[in-house]
């Protein structure tokens, strides 16, 4: 029947990793092999080496973006009210536009709202040519006339870099010129680096170094936390700002879902750093703590009892007793709604098996939720991460290869002025053995079950082979592999961008979520993907009148 | 149509050389375009009586795509087309890029049709090959044909030689030929039997050795070539010798660059480098 799913026999993880690689020629297999890892017991020994954040081999259909989507993209694009000017062609900026679903809530002074508008220098033949730096002037005093923003930010496309336009040079003389915009532009071509990954640590350098610290406003609220590594794709920042509002915790930024140059500016005046997404934007965190002595703590809102955790550890840092009952009260009061809604799904999620490729973090932090539905992920990777994402902080400082030495290092020192530890070197130490990690990771792979298949910088190829011989019941990426996945007859859930769902962080984004993947792993029309002759090639009928 | 490329160190003489001959192929009927391949667009200065063309590129960024072929080529001497390509001022912009697309745009606007009539297209290239659009002349479907203008002097050999390397590059996968080596005097000691033995090791031919006399400073002064300022002058024979040679020669090969170590023993074998 079409409804009855064939299972394959039982593959052991060795074999499918031998098969992955079975068709590569020697040298790329060599490679590859070294990115895909079978997880082992890690008690008692070291856990396995993963090669990651190296260049895909060229010829290889990466899921990976470029420095210039990681850049304005991920870490500036859900910035409302600063100016996202890109100098270069057209493309560049039309494909970045509204495509990683960002929301806001125009919460800028005046309620600026510029992300549904996708501006560029549109640089054409005779400006390569001739060089682009006059029209990438006049591109910013047309937006500054236009809008009148805080800030414009100008991204480098790869031409640019090229050619060898010194944006940075046209931004300063642009602020000094324009006095009341701050003006800073980020050098992001798209082939710097080998993934996105490179432009959020591009990005991280200049958010710190021309916006962190420069509001003279005075936060005085009692519980301030900055909330890094979180872009409100589908509204995830919202319920999460909705939940630390209830709990009374302030959070000062958002780096960068639905944030404002006010909340930038102001970071610093935050006293804990929660990370949730570690490999965008840890850079920033450790940076806050050297120079305005702000410690920092690695935290996940995805998945409802992720979220209580999280909500605990930061009650846990301020040490007070209102705090820890308020944040208590909050999830007792949460939690019954989630409950119902996963035990009203459980039943037919339970068992189910996925795979995520996805992220930095989210192939890590989505293994909750489905954990919560009793669904078991089989295997999963990232696209961008680094080693330290796998194996956890431990690892650092990784060896500086010539790819990472082609991003900028900043050197951040304690502020003379603004540097004030938040917490003494006996509390911290107080903290610490009480279970609170600062500054630690652990990585994906620890959280991951044994036999599991952990694949870094996964491809079009490897991705269908792995469906095919393990026949997940979902499959969890990015948009480029929706449809090659879903012709395979499994669902695809698009992790970066949510397809047209969300929110899926917080109590009421678990809610979403449980319902949503209970739609999809359950929905017939997978069985419908053959037509009957396929599995049937011979037709019998007879003739009417017989 | 031959469609000739001069190449060589920079200051070597290439621009004068080009025009020169140039002269003398059209003292002797032929019809030529000249098109200059060097932001600097002083490739068409002799033929032209002065720096009165407008570049390809200047054309285009005041005309926008709305180009006429007039727009960018000006009748010189002896009936000849000259065109610039133009480019950015140094330090910004790309070059090469507007080289690219500064003989697109002649391709499109069919300056190179058969209905042109041209006997000769003559290609004048900045100095050193630093980029792809440099190179634009001698991919394949432009410059057939190559002449490397050198000297006796060591940076100019080195240079001839580096520019063979990348003559081979584009020869094996197209038509590109080196048609010889011209040497353009310095006054070196054994400066004609150094070139002609570079030119056999590298597998071609020293083409023409023009001697050096003072009759082209005084020309190009005038802003004229020898021949149209002088045609009585030793000089204008010898560059009509150079024209004929390039009008009848059928000797093209792909080069055979030379290593460091031969280049440096060949100066040594001609008493250069005394120890």
């Amino acid at each position: 029947m079409a409804t009855t799913k064939k299972k394959v026999v039982q593959w052991e993880p060795v074999d499918i990793k031998a098969e992955l690689l079975k068709q590569y020629p020697a040298k790329v297999a060599r490679k590859r092999a070294k990115q895909i890892l079978i997880n082992e017991a890690q008690e008692n020994s070291p856990p396995s080496e993963i090669v990651a954040n190296v260049r895909t081999i060229p010829g290889i259909i990466t899921m990976r973006g470029c420095t210039y989507a990681g850049c304005k993209g991920v870490i500036m694009g859900p910035t409302s009210d600063i100016v996202n000017l890109v100098h270069g062609p057209i493309g560049c900026s039309f494909y970045a536009w509204l495509t990683r679903r960002n929301q806001t809530s125009a919460s800028g002074e005046k309620g600026e709202n510029f992300i549904p508008y996708c501006m560029s220098t549109d640089m054409q033949d005779s400006d390569i040519i001739f060089g682009g730096e006059k029209k990438l002037a006049a591109a910013i005093q047309e937006a500054y006339d236009l809008f009148h923003p805080k800030a414009i930010a100008v991204f480098a496309t790869c031409p640019v870099g090229l050619i060898g336009d010194d944006i940075h040079n046209v931004a300063r003389q642009m602020k000094e010129k324009l006095g009341d915009c701050n003006v800073f532009a980020f050098s992001c071509e798209g082939y710097k680096g080998v993934s996105q990954s490179a432009g959020h640590h591009i990005a991280n350098n200049q958010v710190f170094t021309h916006l962190v610290g420069k509001s003279e406003t005075v936060k005085t609220d009692k519980y301030k936390i900055n909330l890094l590594g979180e872009y409100n794709i589908g509204g995830d920042g919202f319920e999460i700002d909705r939940i630390l509002k209830k709990c009374g915790i302030t959070n000062i930024a958002t780096f960068s879902g639905n944030s404002t140059y006010d909340q930038f500016a102001s970071a610093n005046q935050a006293d804990l750093s929660c990370v949730m997404c570690h490999r965008s934007i840890n850079y920033v965190a450790d940076m806050l703590e050297t120079k305005y002595g702000i410690p920092w703590v690695k935290i996940n809102f995805i998945g409802a009892g992720a979220t209580a955790k999280s909500l605990r550890k930061i009650a846990r840092y301020f040490g007070d007793q209102e705090l820890s009952d308020r944040v208590e009260a909050v999830i007792a009061e949460e939690m019954p709604d989630v409950e119902v809604a996963r035990l009203d799904v459980y039943p037919r999620t339970q068992g189910k098996t996925v795979m995520i490729f996805v992220g930095g973090s989210r192939a890590h932090h989505y293994q909750e939720l489905f954990n919560e539905m009793g669904m078991k992920t089989l295997s999963a990777g990232y696209e961008f991460g680094h080693r330290d994402d796998y194996e956890g902080r431990q690892v650092l400082p990784l060896k500086v290869d010539s790819d990472s030495r082609n991003i900028e290092e900043i050197h951040v020192e304690a502020d003379p002025l603004l540097y004030r530890p938040r917490k003494t070197p006996e509390e911290m130490q107080a903290l610490e053995e009480n279970g609170l990690k600062f500054k630690e990771y652990e990585g994906l792979n620890p959280d991951m079950e044994n036999g599991t298949i952990i694949i870094d910088d996964l491809n079009q190829y490897e991705a269908e082979k792995l469906v095919q011989l393990m026949k997940p019941d979902l499959f969890c990426a990015g948009i480029k592999e929706k449809y090659s996945i879903q012709k395979l007859g499994v669902p695809q859930k698009q992790l970066h961008s949510y397809d047209s769902g969300g929110p899926y962080a917080g109590f009421k984004g678990a809610v979403n979520f449980y319902q949503e993947i209970d739609r999809l792993v359950n929905s017939k029309v997978w069985g419908l993907m053959q037509a009957p002759w396929q599995e049937n090639p011979e037709l019998s009928a007879t003739y009417v009148w017989e | 149509m031959r469609k000739i490329a001069i190449y060589g160190k920079g200051g070597i003489g290439k621009s004068t050389t080009t025009q020169n001959t140039v002269a003398g192929l059209a003292e002797m009927g032929r019809k030529i375009m000249v098109v200059g391949c060097d932001p600097k667009a002083d490739s068409t200065r002799l033929l032209l009586g002065g720096l009165a063309q407008k570049s390809v590129l200047d054309t285009l960024r005041e005309e926008g795509e709305d180009v006429e072929l007039e727009d960018i080529r000006k009748p010189g001497y002896g009936n000849t087309w000259c065109v610039e390509s133009g480019g950015p001022e140094p330090g910004v912009g790309c070059a090469g890029r507007g080289i690219i697309t500064a003989i697109n745009m002649l391709e499109s606007l069919g300056a190179y049709e058969p209905s042109e009539g041209l006997d000769y297209a003559f290609y004048d290239v900045l100095g050193d090959v630093v980029c792809g659009g440099f190179a634009m002349p001698i991919r394949d479907g432009k410059a057939e044909e190559i002449y490397i203008v050198c000297s006796g002097e060591m940076m100019a050999m080195y240079a001839a030689n580096n520019i063979c390397k990348g003559i081979v590059k584009f020869a094996q996968s197209g038509r590109v030929r080196l048609g010889g080596l011209i040497c353009n005097s310095r006054n070196v000691d054994n400066e004609k039997e150094m070139i002609v033995e570079l030119a056999k090791k590298i597998g071609t031919q020293m083409i023409y050795f023009v001697p050096r006399h003072n009759d082209v400073q005084r020309a190009e002064i005038n802003r004229k070539t020898v021949i149209e300022w002088n045609p009585e002058v030793s000089q204008a024979d010898e560059y009509r010798g150079l024209a004929k040679a390039i009008d009848g020669n059928t000797n093209f090969v792909i080069p055979k660059p030379l290593e460091m170590e031969e280049l440096e023993k060949l100066l040594m074998d001609y008493g250069l480098m005394e120890a």
